[in-house]
């Protein structure tokens, strides 16, 4: 009798334990079927055209999406001027100058603002932006992205900031260095490997997002000159052709697709791995 | 000056006998004075998003009230718009996606913190870390063509079949509905509960386990019945994270919900959700009030997804400190 409910709780056990192993596998494997599936419906319908050409009118086959891929460079590289220097120098404030009270309301407007959907940080760009301008604007979508960067640069830098050893601080100041000079020279070299993963990680992050492009950047299916226009994105691209009716446009959506994730993932894996050897990469 | 006096004690020792005008003269003062302009920034600019929020759905609130949380009429030319059918959806496919991803997802994570030698479990979170940087609009691309097809051929037939009698399973399916989108939801949230439930999990003291496998119990028998029990808070932390990503999801669901604003019981049917709706109209709204009850929306999502983290936040911090003062 006691051997027989022994011998059901081990099997209990062992089955319960299997189970488990079958979640975490078959979690894993949704990413690598994501993975495939692109890799195979976006390979066979990349070309370079794709990379090179406008898109075509409605109706008519091939064309590509280098406006897209351009407006995307375009909206980034602006985006990540607004929210890098803002999120790295408040968090050196955080790190480095604060006292308790003032802290503790920047870390906790940083941490609703990186709570809050895409979405409504779209509404919150068009309201500001797209609205007192009149048109929708590549410097719009910049600044909805750049609004998403700034919370999760901010917490990282403090978090590096912050671990990097106090023997450090004390010896460049016991040579006679200001607090300032010592920031500047000693602690974020020392934590540099640390703040660019993090600021990696944001702009991997920001670079797929869809939403607050709908109504800020909009879309074109030209090519856009200067910061004012309505600018096309690969994401916002691969939305409107993934629900349109074309064939041609659906294979288009793959190639997009595939593009993006690649890009995405190339970020993460780059960042998780060279710049963070040695460093454990904080969740946020 | 009296800022300066405050930031003083939180300076360190080092500089906290110098005099402003030293600090000055070594360019301590004006780099404190730059960094904490931009740290204002951040406060001013959630502030800002807030007060726009709230500010532009001043008409709505005015002439609908309460009522726009009951009503689900949404006529653009009529002028009438109530939210109803909107929260419906978003509540529904959520709460879809937590049934399924809650259990797979802690399952996962127990798998990953109790069982996995660390070298795997490391290598599976890089990987579940990845699956949680994929962009939404490429879920939305494969909900499309993947989950859309196998709802119409595989999933419709299996449920509806033996199960059509029920409300929840009735009726015809268009591939588009709020199952699909909640099945979408599913996968994109997975990664959120494994990552933070191993976390909690891992943080959970060794003692406790050792303790009662030293009373004989089996090894599911520790994790299940002393375990999870001690990290539950932190667990449940995870899972109103990733009710909140749910909630406020926008792309995946817009492309597979249906977009369709009535409230239906059937899970196949279509439906809409706060988030899509704001995606699909927000360009083509005409007229104050119609853009002022899309931005009213947006503040409701606003509001769901800030309580949600708070709370979500609180738990996991609670646990994790349980963790470290038992176990230090």
């Amino acid at each position: 009798m006691m051997n027989g409910r022994l011998r059901w709780r081990k099997f209990v056990s062992n089955f319960m334990l299997a189970m488990t192993g079958v979640c975490a596998f078959v979690s894993v494997l949704v990413l690598f079927f994501i993975l495939g599936y692109l890799f195979f419906n976006g390979g066979t319908s990349i070309n370079w055209d794709f990379f090179t050409k406008l898109p075509k009118p409605v109706g008519e086959t091939g064309g590509g999406m280098a406006n897209a891929i351009v407006g995307s460079g375009k909206i980034l590289l602006l985006a990540s001027l607004m929210g890098v220097p803002i999120g790295f120098l408040g968090g050196v404030y955080l790190a480095e100058f604060s006292g308790k009270g003032m802290a503790s309301v920047v870390r906790y407007s940083a941490d609703l603002l990186n709570g809050v959907p895409s979405i409504v940080i779209g509404i919150f760009a068009y309201s500001l932006v797209v609205l007192p301008f009149k048109h929708f604007s590549a410097f719009a979508g910049a600044f909805a992205l750049g609004m998403m960067m700034i919370p999760i640069t901010l917490r990282s830098t403090e978090e590096f900031l912050k671990s990097v050893p106090r023997m450090l601080r004390e010896a460049a100041m016991a040579l006679g260095a200001s607090k300032w000079k010592t920031i500047a020279t000693v602690i974020v070299p020392a934590a540099y490997r640390g703040i660019m993963t993090a600021i990696l990680l944001a702009l991997a992050r920001v670079a797929g997002e869809t939403a607050p492009l709908l109504f800020t950047a909009f879309g074109n299916r030209f090519e856009s000159h200067g910061w004012s226009q309505p600018t096309a994105t690969l994401p916002v691209m691969i939305y409107t052709y993934a629900v349109s009716p074309y064939d041609d446009w659906h294979r288009q959506a793959w190639a997009a697709g595939l593009v993006l994730l690649g890009l995405v993932l190339i970020i993460n894996i780059l960042a998780r791995t060279i710049l963070s050897r040695g460093i454990a990469v904080p969740r946020s | 000056m009296a800022t300066t006096t405050t930031a003083l004690k939180g300076a360190g020792p080092v500089t906290g006998s110098r005099s402003f005008f030293t600090r000055l003269r070594d360019g301590d003062e004006i780099a404190r004075l730059i960094t904490l302009l931009f740290a204002t920034t951040v406060v001013l600019i959630t502030a800002a998003l807030v007060w726009e929020l709230w500010v532009n759905s001043a008409l709505p609130r005015q002439k609908f009230g309460l009522h726009f949380f009951v009503t689900s009429v949404w006529d653009p030319i009529m002028d009438q718009f109530g939210a109803l059918p909107f929260i419906y959806g978003t509540m529904v496919t959520s709460a879809v996606a937590l049934l399924i991803a809650v259990p797979l997802g802690i399952g996962a994570a127990i798998f990953l913190a109790e069982l996995a030698p660390p070298r795997v479990s490391d290598t599976l979170q890089f990987f579940i870390d990845l699956l949680a940087a994929v962009p939404s609009v490429i879920y939305g691309l494969l909900g499309v063509f993947i989950v859309v097809p196998l709802m119409r051929t595989v999933i419709y037939p299996a449920l509806n079949r033996p199960f059509g009698y029920l409300p929840i399973f009735k009726g015809p399916s268009y591939g588009v509905g709020f199952m699909t989108a909640g099945i979408v939801l599913a996968i994109m949230v997975i990664p959120y509960i494994i990552s933070v439930s191993r976390e909690v999990l891992l943080s959970v003291p060794r003692d406790q386990r050792e303790a009662a496998l030293a009373l004989g119990s089996t090894r599911w028998e520790s994790t299940w019945k002393v375990v999870v029990p001690f990290a539950k808070t932190g667990i449940m932390g995870s899972i109103f994270l990733a009710l909140a990503r749910a909630l406020g999801e926008t792309m995946a669901v817009t492309m597979v919900i249906g977009n369709t604003p009535k409230i239906a019981a059937s899970l196949f049917a279509p439906g809409y959700s706060i988030a899509a709706v704001i995606a699909n109209e927000f360009t083509e709204a005409t007229g104050d009030l119609y853009l002022q009850s899309l931005i009213a929306l947006g503040l409701v999502l606003f509001l769901l997804t800030f309580i949600l983290n708070g709370l979500a936040r609180l738990l996991i911090v609670f646990t994790t400190q349980k963790g470290s003062e038992v176990g230090g």
